[in-house]
């Protein structure tokens, strides 16, 4: 074990697995920016039941949350990938399946995946929200828009903080599947480490850590959040 | 979508039906078992069993279970004594083996929160009847605690059911063919990409469906005294 470490140090593994954990951090915020704008958007649909769109929402989230990332991002990687090449070809790029490709592959099948999540969770929280707050808000001839910004949005983030937690924790860690594509992020970089050092043990046990660590910060992150937005109210 | 390929996909698709259900459901039972008794020692008096049972929930939901069944599957597979002992060998060293391994841990993790949950919601007032008829602290568990528990925990369990079923696609990552590798085999094989992955869903879907319509029958038949 202390062996193993040694190894690790010395063959600059650090670098490449901290490389990869940067790589990580921001795979799972761009796919989950992205996730909040579909979940928002698709949210309101769902809550709002706006016909034609209800349905084509209730097919994406039930697809998504029911069928394996895994098989998603398959989907996705192996739909695409002939595409993109040809069209870089067209443009005199050969051979591109560089970590640019994959990386943007990747934010769109994670935001798919974390978009239907977030669907449910703004849906969920905005049926929270009481009635009454939105039809007194009418009654005094408050603009919709004005309503939305005013009541419906504050209390809906709030709602929806415990959440966007969650769906932000399992965010994180599917972005681990996407080293099944060959992007270079924190799970690739213990692959890669595991399989030329031939000590897959340390390299694994490494990414948990990593991806441990990255867990509980948020997960500190989330618990300021809360008691940032907790309504002040009379004792 | 084409027929002949249809009549090639399906049947293949299926034989990965079975083994995916056989990992779900051997993973569930294991997994139910060990998340009950994590969730008994979470909310036991005991400072070690209770911060046991606190950090192990912590690790195995903090971390990838991508990563969980690599470290297993390739880290201990590395050590001297796994490799030397028949049993520890018997699970790592196969691959259906060890993602029923990973997946039974992990969701055990899940599981003890949801348990945890619903053992907290029981009143006060009717372990103590119970406890003032005579009853003895298994035969409390027995006829009070665990079924309202597993009656409050229902509705979030199901939803854990549906975690497992997919999870058991990242056992394709360690050469197990269920639905999903012989999916990916058959997608690189035949390049009929949106069929495979419709086929493969469907399974997917299937499966699920079947899972969340038995836990609500379950969760109807165990709320059928109470007054709609």
């Amino acid at each position: 074990m202390a062996l193993g470490f040694w190894q690790v140090w010395e063959g600059g593994w650090i670098s490449a697995i901290l490389r990869g954990a940067v790589i990580t951090i921001a795979l799972g915020m761009a796919s989950m920016a992205f996730g909040i704008v579909i979940g928002v958007a698709c949210g309101l649909i769902k809550w709002a039941r706006v016909f034609p769109l209800t349905l084509v929402v209730d097919f994406y989230t039930s697809i998504v949350r029911g069928v394996p990332e895994l098989l998603i991002i398959y989907l996705l990687f192996f739909s695409s990938v002939e595409f993109v090449a040809q069209v870089a070809a067209a443009f005199g790029y050969e051979g591109l399946a560089g970590n640019g490709y994959a990386f943007t592959i990747a934010v769109v099948a994670i935001a798919a995946i974390s978009g239907a999540y977030s669907t449910e969770v703004v849906r969920g929280a905005l049926a929270a929200i009481p009635n009454g707050h939105i039809e007194a808000a009418r009654a005094l001839g408050i603009p919709g828009r004005r309503i939305f910004r005013r009541i419906i949005a504050p209390q809906m983030l709030r709602i929806a903080v415990p959440g966007m937690n969650n769906v932000w924790q399992t965010t994180i860690k599917d972005t681990a599947l996407v080293s099944v594509v060959g992007l270079q992020e924190l799970m690739r970089a213990a692959f890669v480490g595991a399989g030329s050092t031939r000590n897959p043990f340390i390299f694994y046990f490494i990414a948990a850590l990593v991806y441990l660590a990255i867990t509980l910060v948020s997960q500190g992150g989330f618990d300021w959040i809360e008691r940032l937005l907790r309504p002040r109210t009379r004792k | 979508m084409d027929l002949e390929l249809a009549f090639f996909a399906v049947p293949t698709l299926a034989k990965g039906l079975w083994l995916t259900a056989l990992l779900t459901a051997s993973s569930v039972a294991i997994g139910f078992s060990i998340g009950l008794a994590l969730a008994v020692m979470r909310l036991s008096k005991s400072k070690a069993l209770s911060s046991f049972a606190k950090g192990y929930s912590t690790v195995f939901r903090g971390t990838p279970l991508l990563v969980q069944l690599f470290l297993f599957y390739y880290g201990l597979g590395q050590l001297s004594f796994v490799r030397d002992n028949p049993v520890l060998w018997w699970i790592i060293g196969d691959g259906a083996h060890c993602a029923v391994m990973a997946l039974a841990l992990n969701t055990a993790a899940y599981t003890s929160e949801i348990l945890r949950g619903g053992l907290m919601s029981i009143p006060g007032g009717l372990v103590e009847a119970a406890q003032a008829c005579g009853m003895s602290r298994l035969l409390r568990f027995r006829r009070i605690t665990f079924p309202l528990a597993i009656r409050q925990a229902l509705p979030a369990y199901g939803n854990e059911l549906v975690l497992v079923v997919k999870g058991t696609s990242l056992a394709s990552t360690i050469t197990v063919l269920e639905i999903t590798g012989h999916a990916k085999r058959l997608m690189s094989q035949t390049y009929a990409i949106l069929e495979i992955f419709a086929i493969a869903g469907v399974l997917y879907l299937l499966i699920n469906l079947v899972l969340i319509t038995f836990v609500r029958l379950l969760e109807a038949r165990l709320t059928s005294y109470l007054p709609r």
